[in-house]
């Protein structure tokens, strides 16, 4: 298992090629990846900066990881979530999970990206014509993840 | 002393990222710490008031109303999470 927090970009299909590098048992590989939007809550967005909690993030992360695997039989399992400054189109996150079988991928990886945001310590500003904003969050987001 | 880490809105609101204190014997919890915090007055009672969605964590693990706090801990005081 992989977890990094960085500013540069990454290339989806290296990291997905390289999670199951050498791993015959694989037959499944479930990914999402998260993009900046040019719009939220009806403003247009310039930059979006994330901010993290070096330390506490990495290990919330480990420990998002490490309770997918003990749920779901799993090969392995990536995350890379970005910090600093990005534009709309820029990818901000990437859960990749190898497994035998597609059920446990899919389910793995939907279950760390729900627990991802709310669990992980990581916080958006905008940028907008009207100036800067930090990002609420969402009681969605709470729903989506109380249902695991 | 215990090391006080502010992120995101609350290090803004707060004008300030870290600071160390040295609270009295009696501010033995996290709910103890956030009310003496409260009790500096101006943007630290009304960041800090009851009602206000402020996390905590205690040596990088989220930390509840009554979790203990020691000195030597780093306590970080912030604004629910946004990232993904």
């Amino acid at each position: 298992m992989t977890v990094r927090v960085q500013q540069e970009d990454f290339d989806v299909g290296r990291e997905m090629a390289q999670l199951r590098a050498n791993t015959p048992g694989v037959g499944a590989v479930a990914s999402f990846v998260g993009v900046v939007r040019d719009l939220n809550e009806a403003a247009e967005i310039r930059t979006l900066t994330l901010e993290h909690y070096p330390g506490m993030t990495e290990k919330a992360l480990e420990g998002i990881v490490g309770d997918a695997k003990r749920r779901w039989d799993l090969c392995d399992v990536l995350v890379i979530h970005r910090v600093g400054e990005l534009q709309p189109s820029d990818q901000i996150v990437l859960v990749a999970v190898t497994s035998a079988h597609r059920g446990e991928a899919f389910a793995a990886c939907q279950f760390i990206m729900d627990d991802l945001k709310t669990r992980a310590p990581f916080w958006k500003k905008e940028l907008t014509p009207a100036g800067e904003r930090w990002v609420e969050a969402r009681a969605s987001d709470d729903e989506a993840a109380a249902r695991w | 002393m215990i090391r006080l880490v502010y992120l995101a809105r609350l290090r803004e609101a707060l004008g300030t990222g870290t600071e160390s204190v040295d609270p009295p014997r009696e501010v033995g919890t996290v709910t103890a710490l956030l009310e003496w915090l409260s009790s500096r007055g101006g943007a630290w009672r009304r960041e800090l008031a009851p009602g206000r969605a402020v996390r905590v964590a205690v040596n990088h693990d989220i930390a509840g109303p009554d979790t203990p706090i020691r000195p030597g801990d780093e306590i970080a005081l912030f604004p629910p999470v946004t990232g993904g």
